[in-house]
């Protein structure tokens, strides 16, 4: 492992940021670390940073263990959410900061300064300031600036949160793309699941201080360990009580009292078309409809249960209509640990889709 | 349309400030008209007292050494507080050491200490000239200190990430981000200062602005006292003026407006 998290807590007075926190990450590979505001993601970056110190526990970077290193021995490149470009230099004078401080020579400074230029993608901008750019162009100086000290590990504090939703997603391809390309062991933090699933090799979804789950995105959504990563991943519907159970081909699971079901595992048939699986079905009323562009939100009420599914626009239902429903999965879990639960019906039947 | 275009003229005329001073000007008159000379004169009247002043060179001899005072006085404040400002707002224990001493001394004005600093400098330049160092310190201080603290913390984490020690830090992150706070102070120095002259003046001196309007009250030369009030504000109007083209000019980057 490049970089190792052993058992490190933090605390900023009662408030509790890091709670034994461990994990590892392999060189070269672009992690998230995903969680709510406050779940303590920025700490962690922070940590390894070293513009935070832990009050106990290991960080490991190479090997080597960093708990008193600063953070300008550490040599770590940080971008930071709101960009931190120094607003009274030009952006040559802000991506060789870094190269300044280490005295490099004026010539190799320039050179270095117009490829970096050139591998973010904005030849002959040197000379503006900060201000004279879009908010795109600045994080992409930031970047710029960040690789210039030729880091050995690259932290990236929420790099999207103040863009627009359109930039944002073209950027995030090109952060991926670019991070691919430099091939840095890079650490971004963000709140956004829909990010952290496009952009990164690993997650790490964190909560109230804790690691809850590590693993790559298709691990994380399709089996949950933990009841916060089961609810928090994707829009889940939270069923407590063992009512999970009144749903056709579920059955109570190991002591499991709650559940979570995602829209995508809520299948909707209209009334009068005949589903391919009738024991899976159940009846409900359509409650709510909310169109989402590219499908419509329905909120069915199933047997007292309301649960949510996403369905083709084309397919006109309204409020108030009976239609059939088929749970094809859901996330049972206890306190501590989550489940996949697979509808009977559908196990039985060699099929097998979410 | 035409009308617009006119609106949008006379719009501009009364944004320049011109028809203010018309106004103000023909209530002046207005007013001198119901009383004497000696009372409230009008404003040909000033001219032409200001004219006798200008023409055998008191005027001028009065502003160069007002001016003088309140320069060296100014400057050697600047680089008094400005360093100081800047150490007590960056090392914590220098600034709780200094800033009860500060807290309290800037609530006493200048003006306040005029005798003492008569006693004690004597009633030479020295002492006109420690009475605006002292008047233009305060909010020169106020402002550096205020302007260290209020730095962007993530600025200077991002100069230590990139390598940089505590000096480097405080000269390329800290101080340049201090720069429009300390420029606001440096122009409420100089207001202090011209403020505090004036002052000064009129309690011990044989020449400036201050002394000529005090003394004009002697010879009931009312038009001389208005002409000492017009050149001061007129001295302090461009004075202003000048710091902020000079600020805008070099400090533009560092966001001074």
């Amino acid at each position: 492992m490049y970089i190792t998290f052993e058992h490190v807590n933090k605390s900023f007075g009662t408030f509790k940021a890091s709670d034994d926190v461990s994990f590892g990450i392999e060189k070269g590979k672009l992690v998230a670390l995903l969680g709510p505001s406050g779940s303590g993601k920025t700490t962690i970056l922070r940590m390894l940073a070293g513009l935070e110190h832990q009050d106990n526990g290991n960080i490991t970077i190479n090997g080597q263990i960093v708990n008193d290193q600063s953070v300008q021995e550490r040599g770590i490149g940080f971008v930071f959410q709101s960009y931190a470009l120094f607003p009274y230099y030009t952006v040559h004078d802000n991506i060789a900061y870094g190269m300044k401080v280490r005295k490099k020579s004026r010539q190799e400074i320039g050179q270095k300064v117009e490829e970096l230029l050139q591998l973010v993608g904005l030849p002959g901008l040197g000379n503006r300031f900060p201000s004279q750019l879009s908010g795109g162009q600045r994080q992409r100086v930031a970047f710029a600036r960040a690789l210039a000290i030729e880091p050995q590990v690259l932290l990236l504090d929420e790099p999207f949160a103040a863009i627009d939703a359109k930039v944002r997603k073209e950027l995030r391809r090109w952060l991926k793309e670019m991070i691919e390309q430099v091939g840095i062991t890079s650490i971004f933090v963000t709140h956004d699941q829909d990010e952290a699933v496009e952009v990164a090799d690993e997650i790490i979804v964190t909560n109230e201080g804790r690691v809850e789950q590590m693993g790559t995105p298709i691990e994380i959504y399709k089996n949950p360990k933990t009841p916060f990563v089961a609810q928090f991943i994707g829009e889940s519907v939270l069923l407590p009580d063992y009512s999970y159970t009144k749903l056709n081909g579920f059955h109570t699971y190991e002591g499991a009292d709650r559940a979570a079901v995602r829209p995508e595992f809520v299948k909707v048939i209209p009334e009068g078309t005949k589903p391919r699986y009738p024991l899976a079905c159940q009846d409900g009323v359509v409650t709510h409809t909310a169109f989402r562009g590219n499908s419509t939100e329905l909120t069915i009420d199933v047997d007292g249960l309301s649960l949510k599914a996403e369905h083709p626009v084309d397919d006109m239902i309204r409020k108030g209509d009976k239609v059939k429903v088929m749970v094809s999965r859901l996330y049972a879990f206890d306190e501590n640990n989550a489940y996949t639960l697979i509808n009977d019906v559908l196990k039985s039947s060699d099929m097998y889709y979410i | 349309m035409e009308k617009q275009k006119n609106s949008g003229i006379l719009l501009r005329i009364v944004g320049s400030g011109i028809v203010t001073w018309i106004l103000l000007l023909l209530i002046w008159k207005f007013g001198s008209l119901f009383y004497s000379d000696d009372f409230l004169p009008g404003p040909l009247v000033t001219v032409k007292g200001a004219a006798a002043l200008i023409a055998d060179g008191t005027l001028a001899n009065d502003i160069l050494y007002s001016l003088g005072r309140v320069l060296k006085g100014w400057i050697l404040g600047l680089v008094f507080a400005i360093p100081v400002g800047l150490c007590v707002g960056y090392f914590k224990w220098i600034g709780k050491i200094f800033e009860p001493f500060l807290n309290f001394f800037r609530f006493v004005p200048a003006i306040g200490f005029i005798t003492l600093f008569l006693l004690w400098f004597g009633v030479g330049e020295t002492s006109k000239v420690a009475l605006i160092f002292y008047a233009v310190i305060f909010p020169v201080m106020v402002n550096t200190i205020a302007g260290v603290r209020s730095v962007d913390q993530s600025l200077v984490e991002a100069s230590e990430s990139l390598g940089a020690g505590k000096a480097k830090t405080f000269f390329s992150v800290i101080l340049p981000s201090a720069v429009p706070n300390i420029f606001t102070g440096v122009r409420l120095g100089l207001s202090g200062a011209i403020i505090c002259i004036v002052a000064a003046e009129m309690l011990a001196a044989s020449e400036g602005i201050g002394y000529l309007i005090y003394t004009s009250r002697l010879y009931y030369r009312t038009d001389w006292i208005f002409t000492g009030i017009f050149t001061l504000g007129l001295i302090g109007l461009l004075a202003d003026k000048l710091i902020r083209l000079i600020g805008n000019k070099f400090l533009y980057r560092f966001g001074v407006r």
